[in-house]
């Protein structure tokens, strides 16, 4: 499905506001079939609130706050880390609380702040499903949430690396952090060679999101 | 290797499986509109389900059609289940809501599966 349909994407209940019918909106897929668990979304969804246990608006703001999260508030934590020495080690004490000092609200569930350094990369992992430090980077690739990826990467970490192309020496220990719904895990990237006259703001632009989970390295 | 007996299908850490594909996914809709809710209901205000909740019911899922159903599918699913489990909403008011949703998408030129 392509960008141009997401015009649908704040459907929720305008349909009473919509001068061009009572029921313009149409399922996300013109082009292909809706599925029994499209239905289920739309109609829990109305069902929730129609008995007010969220409104309209509510769904909306959250759909909006979803969009709204992206690696770069993940990038942004990191460049710091790399500038400040004592934020990095508050960053390793205590990432929600470290975020909460740039103004990044990372959540209640509590986040693990793992370094690469010259003898260690970290790579995060969620074995069992999915969990993902998705306030600060936002939500996961679908790789992420695959078979392959959740299988492999606990037992053959250096052969799924090399997949991203990440080639990393037999003499770097590789650690692989199998994320749970009580912890996640966010990677803090090496600084690149060459960046030490860079800006903060230079910096975190360099940062990306599958650096923080750790299958590239900067 | 852990006894495969004791082993669920979801847990599958250190199975063998093919190459990572890595391309990127555009979200559609409907996926951030489950995601949106679960985030609402499992809120400090609403509190009506909590993320292992959510972990369970997709756990609940046969082996089969965790397989064949996409990541936000089991997440409608497990949901759906929790949510009709502690009685906020009802089996009946959800059949007759699907019902006429899918009417309505009908009627709007689209096609179900």
């Amino acid at each position: 499905m392509s960008d141009s349909h997401s015009h649908d994407h704040d459907h929720d209940h305008d349909h009473l506001h919509n001068p061009h019918g009572p029921h313009p909106y149409q399922p996300d897929l013109e082009d292909a079939p809706f599925t029994h668990c499209q239905l289920m979304a739309e109609a829990v969804g109305e069902l929730l609130i129609e008995k007010d246990v969220f409104s309209a608006d509510d769904l909306r703001a959250m759909i909006e706050l979803i969009d709204s999260k992206s690696p770069a508030e993940g990038a942004r934590l990191i460049a710091r880390a790399w500038l400040d020495a004592d934020f990095k080690a508050r960053v390793l004490e205590n990432v929600n609380d470290a975020a909460t000092e740039l103004g990044i609200d990372a959540g209640t569930i509590p986040i693990r702040a793992v370094e690469n350094t010259d003898t260690v990369h970290n790579v995060i992992v969620c074995t069992l499903c999915s969990c993902y430090p998705r306030l600060l980077i936002g939500l996961p690739p679908d790789w992420y949430k695959s078979r392959s990826y959740r299988s492999r990467a606990v037992r053959e970490p250096r052969t799924v690396l090399k997949e991203f192309g990440t080639h990393i020496d037999d003499n770097i220990e590789v650690r692989v952090h199998d994320s749970t719904a009580d912890l996640r895990y966010l990677v803090i990237p090496e600084r690149p060679q060459g960046s030490e006259t860079m800006s903060e703001d230079e910096l975190t632009s360099l940062v990306t999101r599958d650096s923080m989970i750790g299958v590239t390295t900067l | 290797m852990q006894d495969p007996h004791l082993r669920r299908h979801h847990d599958m850490g250190g199975l063998d499986a093919g190459p990572v594909e890595q391309g990127e996914h555009v979200y559609d809709p409907w996926e951030k509109r489950t995601d949106a809710i679960m985030r609402l209901v499992s809120d400090k205000n609403r509190r009506l389900m909590t993320v292992d909740e959510l972990r369970r019911g997709i756990e609940e899922i046969g082996p089969n059609v965790y397989d064949e159903m996409t990541y936000y599918e089991r997440w409608m699913t497990s949901i759906t289940n929790n949510l009709l489990e502690k009685g906020v909403i009802h089996v009946d008011e959800l059949g007759r809501k699907m019902a006429e949703i899918e009417a309505r998408w009908r009627a709007a030129g689209a096609t179900g599966e």
